[in-house]
């Protein structure tokens, strides 16, 4: 009676040590739903949702302190994905976060532009190159068309450009069955 | 006799090769006008080295390989460059893309080339050669091939495999090149032999193609090395590069590997030509020969500059009949519709065909699956293609990769096959093309992920070199003021003064030194610089 009882507390002071030692060490620093969720928004990082940022957006909904329709860039195909990761219903996006807009990049008019840094402070991704009193240009491949450089130009040399299709970026069409016309 | 594997699948289209396999190749005239794309093959877009107004020779390149997988271009003839812009090419897509357009001077002056001993060559120095002799994949993949030409850390190749298969209906481009230049493709064979050192070597011929096999088997006759031409069953896609390596060896490489997993290398008898050509002439890739068939005239195979119209080439076959509605690049099966008649053959063009209703009418309207699995059956690279088509119509993406949407051909055989007219491989293309763009935008979104973390960082970091500068100045003016005698004061002063040593520690740390490898006299400059500049700042402070 007695070596089983001891045998049985043995096992779970032992058992017990186990699983705290676990706990420690493999402890889930971050809340693996922040990450999840940043990994659908778009990392445009243009502050559209009112956040500054997509992981502070996306630490939002984990937390429940936004909803899942503010991310214009993501557009509706991001709600989706978001409704379906947390298991909430789909909704429209927001109109108040704006609109979704085809994917651009900034363009600098270098001709125009007077070397202020204003844009290099604005840029979320550091796409932009150059230094006071220097021309500036934007690294196409780097910048995610957040837009966060336009406004604060002061001689409004920064406009954004469409990303056109291009052979290499095409995509084959969704087959669709072409109606013909009665007659 | 080799005893021969079959892939499962395939399909048995009416052939139509005997419209163009009897005559002879011509050599197409130089047109007036060439327009050249610089992206004829698979990997990066070659770098325009010519401008507008250049005075350009037969063979010149024009644009260099850049990056790993590309491949040069070159002038197809001598003349003049009028135009480096954006003009439609042969894509699906219709999409421009840059091109190189020439006035041809009819002259045909030859850039100076040369023979290659290239037995003496070092393997890297003959490969790069190839690259700048614009030699790709004729089949119509258009591959780089100095890149399979590579054995690897292995040194070695078990089977070297050439497809003189053509197994595309109408096509009929290599089966005369086989016929009338079969020596040239013997020492192109030699060539590959020497760079990739197989112990065998088999050429997959089409048993539909008796006059090809005997020409072949002669010239092979001829060779100092073992080549065995091998007859193969005609059916589609037996000239597939997987389908054809499991006829000849029963190999086959595995889900998503390549050819050279099962130690198989697989060159089309045209790019074999090519090598022979770049190698034993020193000429770069300016010409192919191209089928011109389907609804015109007189349908034959032509030799043609690299940049020729496909409206001028329909010409030569004697134009195009009556009812012509478009022309498909490649085959039937697998070919698509270009965009615009006088778009620019290109190295990966085998064939043309004039189309029309009569030839190819339009498929019915597709009616829903019903599962009958006669598409899983005709399918070579055993897949299911039912469920494919499930996946990719629902946009399920990643259960479709989870079937093997990769291993996809594309051969057509499934819509051949499928009774309800259902365009399958056009929904496949869909989903193929859907996920890379998914890759792409998914690597951007982790750049810009990556980028804005490290601004924040770094913006954190600029904070507190600040925060410990302006301590750094108070603390200097405390010690102006004359120490106090509090110790707890001391030990302030301590914490600040130890935190002025860390500051500098860390700031010596991130001083760029990049002064160091400098020459003397540079240094010097700088000293200067530095002196004039140290001149100058007490100027402004007594001014002020």
């Amino acid at each position: 009676m007695l070596s089983a009882l001891l045998v049985m507390s043995g096992l779970a002071v032992i058992l017990g040590a186990v699983l705290g030692f676990a706990a420690l060490k493999f402890k889930v620093e971050e809340n693996p739903l922040v990450e999840k969720i940043d990994a659908i928004l778009p990392q445009t990082q243009c502050g559209q949702c009112g956040f500054p940022g997509c992981k502070p957006y996306a630490t939002a909904i984990a937390a429940g302190e936004a909803d899942i329709n503010q991310c214009p860039p993501g557009g509706e195909d991001g709600i989706r994905k978001l409704s379906e990761l947390l298991g909430v219903e789909f909704k429209p996006l927001n109109a108040e976060h704006g609109e979704p807009k085809p994917k651009s990049v900034a363009v600098i008019d270098e001709e125009i532009c007077i070397g202020c840094t204003l844009c290099i402070q604005a840029c979320p991704v550091d796409a932009i190159l150059g230094a006071a009193k220097q021309m500036h240009t934007i690294i196409a491949a780097e910048c995610t068309g957040c837009e966060l450089c336009v406004a604060p130009c002061p001689v409004d040399c920064i406009g954004m450009q469409p990303i056109g299709e291009e052979i290499a970026s095409w995509k084959w069409r969704y087959p669709v069955i072409p109606i013909r016309a009665a007659g | 006799m080799r005893t021969l594997h079959h892939f499962n699948g395939g399909v048995h289209p009416a052939q139509h090769k005997a419209e163009s396999n009897t005559r002879p190749i011509v050599a197409a005239p130089v047109p007036p006008r060439l327009v050249v794309p610089l992206h004829q093959h698979i990997g990066s877009a070659a770098k325009p080295l010519v401008k507008v107004g250049d005075k350009v020779l037969k063979g010149q390149m024009i644009a260099a390989a850049e990056g790993y997988v590309s491949a040069a271009v070159h002038a197809p003839t001598s003349g003049t460059v009028t135009v480096v812009e954006m003009q439609t090419v042969p894509h699906p897509s219709g999409l421009p893309d840059l091109c190189v357009t020439m006035e041809t001077d009819h002259e045909e002056r030859w850039i100076a080339h040369a023979p290659l001993d290239y037995r003496a060559m070092d393997p890297s120095e003959l490969r790069n050669h190839l690259r700048d002799a614009g030699v790709v994949g004729l089949g119509g993949a258009a591959f780089p091939s100095f890149i399979k030409l590579n054995p690897g850390p292995a040194q070695k190749l078990q089977t070297l495999i050439l497809n003189g298969a053509e197994c595309e209906p109408w096509i009929t481009c290599d089966d005369r090149l086989m016929q009338e230049r079969a020596e040239a493709i013997v020492q192109g064979i030699e060539i590959m032999r020497f760079m990739l050192r197989p112990e065998e070597i088999l050429v997959g011929i089409e048993d539909n193609k008796p006059q090809a096999i005997a020409a072949m088997r002669a010239a092979c006759a001829l060779a100092d090395f073992a080549v065995e031409v091998v007859p193969v069953p005609t059916i589609y896609p037996g000239g597939g590069a997987k389908q054809l390596i499991k006829v000849l060896t029963g190999k086959e490489p595995p889900s998503g590997g390549r050819s050279t997993d099962v130690g198989v290398q697989c060159f089309n008898v045209a790019t074999a030509y090519s090598v022979h050509r770049a190698v034993h002439h020193g000429e770069p890739v300016i010409s192919r020969i191209v089928t011109v068939t389907g609804n015109v005239r007189q349908p034959g195979n032509f030799e043609v500059l690299i940049g020729t119209p496909v409206e001028q080439l329909v010409q030569l076959a004697g134009g195009a009949k009556d009812g012509t509605n478009g022309y498909v690049m490649g085959g039937p099966m697998m070919g698509f519709t270009l965009p615009q008649p006088n778009v620019p053959v290109v190295k990966a063009t085998n064939c043309i065909i004039a189309s029309s209703q009569a030839l190819f009418s339009p498929a019915p309207p597709a009616l829903p699956c019903i599962r009958c699995s006669r598409c899983a059956v005709a399918c070579p690279a055993d897949l299911q293609p039912m469920d494919l088509y499930w996946f990719s119509r629902a946009r399920n993406f990643g259960k479709a990769q989870e079937y093997a949407l990769f291993d996809c051909i594309e051969c057509g055989c499934c819509t051949y096959v499928c009774p309800s007219h259902i365009p399958l491989v056009q929904y496949f293309r869909f989903a193929k093309s859907e996920i890379w763009a998914r890759e792409k935008e998914k690597e951007a979104a982790d750049l810009a992920r990556e980028r804005h973390e490290f601004r924040q960082f770094r913006l954190e970091r600029e904070k507190e070199e600040r925060a410990e500068k302006l301590a750094q100045k108070a603390a200097a003016k405390l010690e102006m003021l004359g120490g106090s005698t509090d110790p707890e004061a001391d030990a302030k002063k301590a914490a600040i003064q130890a935190a002025i040593e860390r500051a500098k520690a860390k700031k010596a740390a991130v001083t760029p030194q990049n002064v160091d490898n400098l020459p003397p006299d540079k240094l010097k400059e700088i000293e200067e610089i530095e002196a004039r500049r140290a001149k100058a700042k007490e100027g402004t402070q007594q001014d002020s």
